[in-house]
Order: structure tokens, then C-alpha cells, then sequence
């Protein structure tokens, strides 16, 4: 061969110097490059010619597929911490468009003779889809909460007489005096509805959450 | 004089263990700030939301950070 190596290649399909590239030549000629270390370790860790015949025909390097395992998990790793960082920025935000709301504004919600003592009603306050309860255990005593429950946001119901509002879904209860959860999973009291009497008349003036 | 030898896989398998465990406790210390934060927005407590942020930021830049490095090993090894 007295070919000059500077010549340029010619490209064209199985020519000298690029036979095979139609399919002509055998496919160990293409074997892949490989890592001085990437050597197949059986997972018992004895030599090869003592594993059985199928782990010689599909050998796995062990060591190397751990070490891919790990780095991808931490590469998933990175993503959920992604995800709970944009979670956290979102609850900045939302809290931003609430703080932009205001206080709602204050609004008749009933009459005193509407809610005999030892019962309960149901009313919206500040939307229309914000239920709320309206209890009178006593004469001189009104109380009102949001009626989603802080667990898992099921309607409370009102229990006058036993002195707490109960949630169905998991038999959560809170104290009907406070509004604090006295059993069951919820953690958080149930939201305040501020209250105001004026003669007969009954006013919602503002919604108070709380975390304890 | 300092001599630049890459990693072995053995010792680049460490470093991803050591990596794992750390960007593990990032993550749950995140979780435990997303819940907690979530808690006190809806109780309406705001107070904390802000610096919750601050340190989710800070977990995952820590986060990328280590993530860059294990690319930046698996770019150099032998």
C-alpha cells in the first residue's frame, strides 16, 4: 500500500478504507469501545467460567449497573427537589393573590329569630361556594365556622346538643365553642366567621383561619 | 504540584453514595417545609411562607450544585 495517508477519504459507500458500511463486513469489527473497568462481575462475585451458561451469553456488569442505579436516582432526586421548591414558590404566590383579595365584606347573613337556641344553619360567606354553620347553642350565643373540614375538606355537621361539629368522612370532631379539633385526623381549627348583631340581624364580617 | 487523576468506578460509586445520602435529607428537609408551609397558609398564618422559599431555593441549588459535580466526574473518568 503506497497510499498517501494525507489523501482525502473518499465518502463514498464501500470504498477502500470504509468497506462494511453496506452491511459487508462482520459486526465484531464495530465492537463497542469499553471502559478498562466496565468488566462483567457476576453477582456472587466468582469468575465467569464458574457462573452458569446463560450469565455467560447475557452478562451484566454488576458493579457498573449500581453505579448507574444511584446516579440516576439522584439525578430523580434533583428533579423532585425541582418540584418541591416550584410547589413552595406556588403557595408564595397564591398567598399573594389572597393577601390582593382583602377582607371580605361584611354581610347580612340571618335573623335572630331565624336560629333558635339549640340549632344550627347553613349559610355561604364570602363566596357563594363557601359554606359556612351557623350554630346557637344558647340564648345570647352564636358561633359560625367554615364547613370544610381542615382534613380532608367533607361538609361538618353540626351536633348542638353534644356540643360539637362532626365530620362523616373520617369522624373527625370539633369543639363547637371554639372550633378546634377535639378527635380524628384534622389538625387545624375550623375557619372563624367573624360575627356582628345588630338588633335582629345577624352579620358575617370577615373569615379568621388559624393553626391552632 | 498537584496531579489530576480521575476517579475509579469504585471510588465514583462511593461519591454517588455519599451524594445520595446527602441530596435524600435535602429533599425530605424540602418536603417537610412544603407540608409545613402548606399548613400554615391555610391556617392563615403568612409569616413563614417567604423564608420557607428562601431555604427550598437554597436546597436546590445545594441540590444542582451536586448534580453538576456528578456530571462533571462522569465527564473525566479514566
Amino acid at each position: 500500500m503506497s497510499e498517501d495517508p494525507r489523501a482525502p477519504l473518499d465518502i463514498r459507500i464501500d470504498t477502500p478504507g470504509r468497506e462494511g458500511l453496506a452491511g459487508t463486513t462482520p459486526a465484531s469489527v464495530y465492537s463497542p469501545v469499553r471502559d478498562d473497568e466496565q468488566v462483567t462481575i457476576a453477582p456472587d462475585w466468582r469468575p465467569m467460567d464458574e457462573q452458569p451458561a446463560w450469565r455467560t451469553d447475557f452478562p451484566i456488569d454488576w458493579p457498573q449497573d449500581h453505579y448507574v442505579e444511584r446516579r440516576d436516582f439522584v439525578k430523580f432526586m434533583v428533579l423532585t427537589s425541582l418540584a418541591f421548591t416550584v410547589g413552595q414558590f406556588w403557595i408564595a404566590v397564591q398567598n399573594w393573590f389572597r393577601r390582593r383579595r382583602g377582607e371580605p365584606e361584611i354581610r347580612k347573613i340571618a335573623s335572630l329569630s331565624t336560629v333558635p337556641v339549640g340549632s344550627a344553619m347553613m349559610f355561604s360567606y364570602p363566596g357563594e361556594h363557601d359554606s359556612c354553620v351557623l350554630v346557637r347553642p344558647m340564648d345570647r350565643v352564636l358561633f359560625a365556622y367554615g364547613q370544610k373540614c381542615t382534613h380532608l375538606s367533607c361538609a361538618v355537621r353540626p351536633r348542638v346538643e353534644e356540643g360539637v361539629l362532626q365530620c362523616p368522612c373520617h369522624e373527625g370532631s370539633f369543639d363547637l365553642f371554639s372550633g378546634r379539633p377535639i378527635a380524628g385526623p384534622p389538625r387545624r381549627p375550623l375557619p372563624l366567621v367573624r360575627l356582628q348583631v345588630r338588633g335582629d340581624e345577624i352579620f358575617a364580617a370577615g373569615v379568621e383561619e388559624r393553626t391552632v | 504540584m498537584s496531579i489530576h487523576r480521575p476517579f475509579t468506578r469504585d471510588q465514583r460509586t462511593t461519591i454517588v453514595y455519599g451524594m445520595l445520602a446527602f441530596v435524600l435529607m435535602l429533599v425530605v428537609l424540602q418536603l417537610w417545609l412544603l407540608t409545613a408551609t402548606m399548613n400554615a397558609y391555610l391556617g392563615g398564618d403568612q409569616s413563614v411562607i417567604w423564608p420557607a422559599s428562601a431555604v427550598s431555593l437554597t436546597c436546590l441549588l445545594l441540590n444542582v450544585g451536586l448534580l453538576r459535580y456528578l456530571y462533571h466526574i462522569d465527564r473525566t473518568r479514566r
